[in-house]
């Protein structure tokens, strides 16, 4: 009788293990703010939970554009440097009428959303550009980003290094364009930023888009099986040129957002946050395989880079180190999470 | 016991395996004398991959023994049973194509000088090895620029590198020609000047007749016979391969067919080697099988139907009127439907669950009027596959990769059934699923012909195309060998026929 409860309870503990394996991520993340709080019990304040959802918002839309892309079996490099020119451009076309230095003196006073618009158009494009390299002369995407990503700092650079005033940041932003990202409003005394509020629709969207869609079918099934999935009727090359332009256009309004929220821009902006969102992706389970995610994924995977980000430095944490498990944190994630789709062989 | 170690290189002895719900090999015996080439025959099905892959080690056999001169070995990888002398040639050939031809004959055992890998060496002892077997190529040449039946040489090069007593050829002339057939006879028969043992597997009797010593046929995973090639004839080899009974395992016919529904005119394919100048007619409620030797382009001729592959000349015409379909897509929306060979490669997304599986090629149908997905629907028409095509499953929600192949198989042509197609492709829909499975689909083909829509099925698999199709289509090296009515032929004939153009 008693070897039969062994038995039972051993298999509870199997289960329970098998469990936290394939969750593996979630349970990091927890993990991770236990540690945090029992260091420091002040860390649990609206404060800081605020901060930190406010400074994800951004980087959560920026990931979903990714994301989305690698579930499509892609990736795309070229992502910081899109971000950077969307920001420069939308700061140069919203800097206050008022303001000494401005890129265009003449310009005047534009509504917000016509230079947001505006840069998502050519960001969009640029990404459609990946699409059509990727899929019509099916260069390789890491590479075909690559270029992308090499260009567009050129463009942007061009752009932004011109006389009179040269290689200033872009600053003195219209207080209406900082205030989008900046503003924030209270109810019943808890604060929520702007910032959240789009990153939560575009949260939203995507789910749907991913989930309840057409699009969002023909996403997995190009990304888990193109073969299988030209033989179901699926246009192969159209969905992935939807897929990066899409990205694109998330890109221009994450990158004008990030213009706001740092109150200024430059060529610089932007730079390397592809590897800030392609981390977080795959630590949210998604698999450059294809094929394999969950927005849910994605949100976790920011919300843990975040986390360490904010957390760490609020309990002192030598910032070298912060890399140093930050760079951990990558690896055995993903080595754990991938038992899930190797062990079937 | 060491009177036949003396003249038996190789014994198999009652070699047994099997997978879930099926015995792939009953004691099935193979002895192969030193210096021979032995043939080894038997329908696709028949177990001769899973004999050799028991050999190799790729398969756990269940039980039997295996003697290589005389000494009982147990190999657990190619690689061993390669150490040992024993080495394969196999169908798909596995070179490193970027790389010298010798780079691949001595790749993971490098002569080396030193540190560094001896060019020189490796570069004579290549040459001499052609020069024994009379191949004519530069060790030097990059292994991708060689075609087929070179690469195949080198192959059997690597082999000999290796010392090997015996090499295991798998239908070694699929993709040759005449001429490259014979060149390999001399090497094969260089071979057996040096002591070496083959084991030969192909369809082609000519061939056999012609370069083996003996004969072993295999049955449904049964040893039938060996004999001296002498000894027996081409019928009667044709009669030990297929001599089974076929009462009860294919489902009552009760389709008719009516009138023409897609008429297919001289069409070649764009880039070639593939389909050449292939006409025929497809009735409504038909079952038109096709037939032929591996490499015959029968998928081909499917892929040009689905618009998967460009037509380069001819013309297909849909209920009497001209169409082209530039894309599957074009295809699926004009009634087609097409349930591919490789159900791995093309068919299922393994990481989905079978609902996706079952929905995709259908999604449009689900799109409601807010641009959403219906999931009630899907939900609808998932349970509909599971129920109608008995696929054994614990949930819609589960991932397709967690069930047989079978079941995989009924989901995948499910998912084709959903689209209500006119016509329905189907590349050896039964390839690898067990017995019952296969009824199952058969059932679901006549099933479908009933109800008016046209089936065109590829097979590899004799008597499935005399059990249920209604006429039979051969292809042979991509041109149209011949139709024949399935009532009245006979497998000889369809054997005849597919070697038509060889």
């Amino acid at each position: 009788m008693s070897e039969k409860t062994d038995h039972k309870s051993i298999d509870y503990l199997k289960k329970f293990l098998d469990y936290v394996m394939n969750n593996v991520i979630f349970f990091v993340l927890f993990l991770l703010m236990i540690v945090i709080v029992v260091i420091d019990p002040r860390f649990i304040s609206l404060t800081n939970i605020r901060n930190i959802f406010a400074q994800a918002s951004t980087r959560t839309i920026f990931a979903l554009g990714v994301g989305t892309i690698i579930v499509a079996k892609g990736t795309d490099l070229s992502l910081g440097r899109q971000v950077g020119l969307a920001a420069v451009i939308s700061a140069s076309l919203l800097q206050a009428p008022a303001y000494a230095y401005r890129m265009y003196p003449d310009l005047p006073a534009l509504p917000v959303i016509v230079p947001i618009l505006l840069v998502m158009l050519i960001t969009g494009l640029f990404s459609f550009i990946n699409g059509v390299v990727v899929a019509k002369f099916k260069v390789d995407p890491f590479i075909a980003t690559l270029g992308m990503m090499v260009i567009v700092y050129g463009v942007n650079s061009i752009y932004y290094d011109r006389p009179p005033y040269g290689a200033q940041p872009i600053g003195g932003l219209d207080p209406r364009f900082a205030n989008i990202a900046q503003g924030y409003f209270e109810i019943q005394g808890i604060i929520i930023p702007y910032l959240v509020i789009y990153a939560v629709v575009a949260v939203a969207l995507m789910w749907v888009l991913w989930n309840k869609t057409k699009f969002g079918k023909n996403l997995f099934a190009v990304g888990g099986n193109p073969e299988a999935a030209a033989v179901s009727g699926v246009d192969v090359a159209k969905m992935l040129i939807m897929v990066y332009t899409l990205a694109g256009l998330l890109y221009g309004l994450g990158g004008s957002l990030e213009a706001a929220r740092i109150g200024s821009a430059t060529n610089n902006t932007g730079n390397m946050y592809e590897l800030d969102a392609i981390s977080a992706c795959i630590v949210g389970g998604l698999s450059f395989s294809g094929g394999i995610g969950s927005i849910a994924g994605i949100v976790t995977g920011v919300l843990i880079f975040q986390l360490i980000a904010y957390g760490l430095n609020f309990i002192g944490v030598n910032p070298y180190l912060q890399y140093v498990i930050k760079g951990l944190i990558i690896i055995t994630a993903v080595a754990i999470d991938n038992r899930k789709y190797i062990k079937r062989k | 016991m060491a009177d036949q170690t003396s003249t038996y290189l190789l014994e198999m002895q009652n070699i047994s395996k099997s997978f879930p719900g099926v015995k792939a090999l009953d004691s099935v015996e193979l002895k192969i004398r030193k210096g021979s080439v032995h043939a080894l025959m038997g329908e696709n099905g028949a177990g001769k991959s899973t004999l050799m892959k028991c050999l190799f080690g790729i398969y756990h056999k269940d039980e039997g023994d295996i003697f290589l001169e005389g000494e009982q070995v147990n190999f657990t990888s190619s690689r061993e049973a390669l150490d040992n002398g024993v080495s394969m040639v196999h169908q798909e050939l596995n070179q490193v194509r970027s790389t010298r031809i010798m780079d691949n004959i001595w790749l993971g055992r490098f002569p080396k000088k030193g540190l560094f890998i001896d060019e020189e060496k490796m570069y004579q002892d290549t040459l001499k090895i052609f020069e024994e077997l009379d191949i004519k190529l530069d060790p030097r040449t990059k292994a991708g620029e060689l075609p087929v039946s070179e690469s195949q040489m080198v192959e059997i090069a690597k082999a000999v590198s290796y010392n090997s007593k015996l090499i295991v050829m798998d239908e070694p002339t699929s993709s040759l020609t005449e001429k490259e057939v014979s060149h390999l006879f001399k090497i094969i028969n260089a071979l057996k000047d040096r002591g070496v043992s083959v084991i030969y597997i192909s369809h082609k009797m000519e061939e056999i007749g012609k370069i083996c010593d003996e004969v072993t046929i295999m049955r449904d995973g049964k040893w039938i016979a060996t004999r001296r090639i002498d000894d027996i004839t081409t019928d009667e080899i044709i009669n030990l391969m297929v001599g089974r009974d076929l009462t009860h395992r294919f489902p009552p016919k009760s389709n008719h067919p009516s009138e023409v529904i897609l008429s297919v005119d001289n069409i070649t394919a764009q880039y070639q080697p593939s389909i050449k100048s292939v006409s025929f007619d497809l009735r409504k409620g038909e079952i038109l099988g096709v037939a032929g030797l591996v490499g015959s382009k029968r998928t081909d001729l499917l892929e040009a139907l689905f618009g998967d592959r460009q037509i380069g000349e001819g013309t297909i015409s849909l209920f009497g009127k001209a169409v082209k379909f530039k894309s599957p897509h074009d295809a699926i929306k004009n009634g087609f439907a097409l349930v591919t060979e490789e159900r791995r490669a093309t068919g299922i997304f393994p990481n989905q669950d079978i609902s996706f599986n079952a929905v995709i090629a259908n999604i449009d149908a689900y799109i409601s009027k807010t641009g959403l997905l219906d999931e009630s629907n899907i939900g609808r028409d998932t349970d509909w596959v599971i129920d109608s095509m008995s696929v054994k499953t614990p949930s819609k929600k589960t991932r397709i990769m967690s069930l047989s192949g079978g079941n995989q198989q009924k989901v995948i042509i499910g998912r084709w059934l959903l689209t209500e197609p006119d016509v329905l492709l189907m590349d050896e829909p039964t390839r690898g699923i067990d017995v019952g499975a296969k009824y199952d689909i058969y059932q679901l083909m006549i099933n479908l012909a009933d109800k008016g829509k046209a089936v065109v099925m590829v097979s590899s698999e004799m008597p499935e195309l005399l059990g249920i199709t209604d006429r039979i289509l051969v292809m042979s090296n991509g041109r149209l060998a011949g139709i024949v009515e399935t009532a009245t032929t006979t497998q000889e004939e369809i054997l005849r026929l597919s070697a038509k153009y060889l």
